[in-house]
């Protein structure tokens, strides 16, 4: 029964589904963004408070939210890797990063651009601002950590553990509105409760958001794609998928 | 065509468009940085499975 | 003859310690480094005193935290090149009492210097003297914290080319609520407000890092030891 999971630490296996994989994603975040950007900045009634500017969190959310979710997945993938020794954990969190460190610098910069006129600043020494900047560092250290090392094997390694001991920083990213007095607003869509947003702007906002993940998930079938043939080049079912 | 009004976005223009203009340079860079990879890395595997083939020959 | 984990602690700590004394010049240069780079501030942005004191908490913690890592990357290198460290690995000791062994010494050639000669530099910076515990004490408690993140690094980075400069990227980061705290204890403390509540925080990341940090440390190793 649970054959599908054992699967998905075969290269191989990963490479044929993420390529069938991908074009799906595609077309549905095409279509879930879309809605959601469009909705946004046409339909959607501007805040009483911001007016238009409110508009920046359909792009704002979606990126923070994205930067914190790809880097656990990355820390997840890598300490799968480093207890059970499954190599995919390493594939996955090398394919990870560049997007996430993408994801979080779109985050800092719309963050940047909206605290601008409603903060008057472009920039704030807040908890929240300040441990989003933390995990842009803490990405490129991982790429850097991954890339410095001449064993292959020990770089995916050291950068494993490095995304581990950093992962701290997602609860903290998460939470610092809520345990500080943050400049940063509190969190607009909570687990359980109602939402403190109205429906006419939630619902392009929470399209945004699973769009955005239905990107990263076809971004990432193809980065898979990409780094699995970079490392699995001497294995003989390489040789049948590229020479088609 | 769009009113202007939907382009002056309330007065916030300068920074509501850049942000989004910027999302979509990133999502862009993202899948053409993935497929550029996915090329580069299919051409080496191809090199050194031609490679590997005629060694054995 | 067999040794137990705790009095193998004590000899690798006597150990360091023995030879981080036979070079007492290189232990003075992480001082020097921390006197010299807080007087740099106030000569380069020239300030009156009232304004030196704002900036102080600041500028001693930047001071520290540089200086602390100045002398990191020495925690395994030596070890490293003359083949000690794979002895130690492989001499039946769990790593991780190894590592808390060398970061302790490590600490307390360092960290407890620096927060030692602390007063000195607080002097210079105009930092009024009924700071000075708040100011010690969050230093002692951040400079430690500051060795265990370092011992992370340092032992991710030790077999690396330019692995001083990785390490500071690596460490930089995990240390920033480290500063933030640190000088913000320091800072409530010259304002006469209370500091528990930022010490409380330091103590906390303290214990964090001194509790997971050692297994992470020694993770670290068995990577770069492979």
């Amino acid at each position: 029964m649970w054959t599908w999971f054992y699967k998905l630490a075969s290269p191989p296996h990963v490479y044929a589904l993420a390529g069938t994989l991908a074009p799906w994603f595609l077309g549905l975040a095409a279509l879930t963004i879309g809605y959601g950007v469009i909705d946004g900045l046409a339909f959607a009634p501007p805040d009483y408070q911001q007016g238009d500017a409110f508009r920046i969190i359909y792009v704002h959310a979606p990126a923070a939210w994205m930067s914190t979710f790809v880097y656990t997945i990355m820390a997840v993938a890598g300490a799968i890797a480093l207890i059970w020794r499954i190599k995919m954990g390493h594939i996955v969190a090398a394919a990870c990063a560049p997007i996430g460190t993408s994801f979080t610098v779109l985050a800092l910069v719309t963050g940047s651009l909206w605290g601008k006129p409603m903060w008057g600043t472009y920039w704030a020494w807040d908890p929240r601002l300040t441990s989003e900047l933390i995990l842009l560092f803490l990405y490129f250290g991982t790429m850097s950590l991954r890339g410095g090392f001449e064993d292959a094997a020990q770089g995916d390694r050291a950068a494993a553990l490095l995304a581990v001991v950093g992962v701290v920083n997602v609860p903290i990213i998460h939470y610092s509105v809520v345990w500080w007095n943050s400049l940063h607003q509190g969190a607009t869509v909570a687990k359980l409760g109602k939402p403190a947003m109205d429906p006419s702007m939630l619902w392009p906002l929470l399209s945004n958001l699973l769009g955005f993940m239905l990107f990263f998930g076809a971004v990432l079938c193809i980065r898979l794609r990409g780094e699995i043939l970079n490392r699995e080049r001497q294995a003989t079912w390489v040789r049948r998928v590229v020479s088609l | 065509m769009i009113s202007g009004e939907f382009w002056a976005m309330g007065g916030y223009a300068r920074y509501v468009w850049p942000c989004f203009v910027l999302a979509f340079v990133v999502l862009a860079w993202n899948l053409w940085s993935a497929h550029r990879y996915h090329a580069a890395a299919r051409l080496r595997a191809r090199r050194a499975v031609t490679v590997a083939v005629s060694e054995e020959l | 003859m067999s040794v137990g984990a705790w009095e193998a602690f004590w000899l690798i700590v006597r150990r360091e310690l023995r030879i981080s004394f036979r070079r007492p010049a290189e232990l003075l240069q992480p001082l020097m480094f921390f006197l010299i780079v807080t007087t740099l501030f106030p000569l380069g942005l020239n300030l009156q005193l009232a304004l030196l004191r704002d900036m102080a908490p600041g500028v001693l913690w930047v001071a520290a935290l540089l200086s602390s890592l100045l002398s990191l990357d020495a925690l395994f290198k030596s070890d490293a090149d003359d083949g000690t460290l794979e002895q130690l690995a492989l001499c039946g000791q769990p790593l991780s009492v190894i590592v808390t062994a060398k970061t302790f010494a490590h600490w307390l050639v360092t960290g407890v210097a620096l927060v030692l000669v602390a007063p000195l530099v607080a002097m210079a910076l105009n930092i009024p003297g009924f700071a000075f515990a708040t100011m010690m004490l969050s230093l002692g408690m951040g400079t430690l914290t500051l060795s265990w993140l370092g011992a992370i690094g340092a032992g991710l980075t030790v077999g690396l080319r330019r692995g001083n400069v990785l390490l500071s990227l690596i460490v930089l980061p995990l240390a920033i609520p480290l500063l933030i705290f640190g000088a913000a204890a320091t800072d409530r403390a010259i304002a006469q407000i209370d500091a528990t509540g930022a010490l409380y925080f330091l103590a906390a990341l303290c214990v964090l890092t001194c509790t997971l940090a050692p297994f992470a440390a020694g993770a670290a190793l068995r990577i770069t030891l492979e």
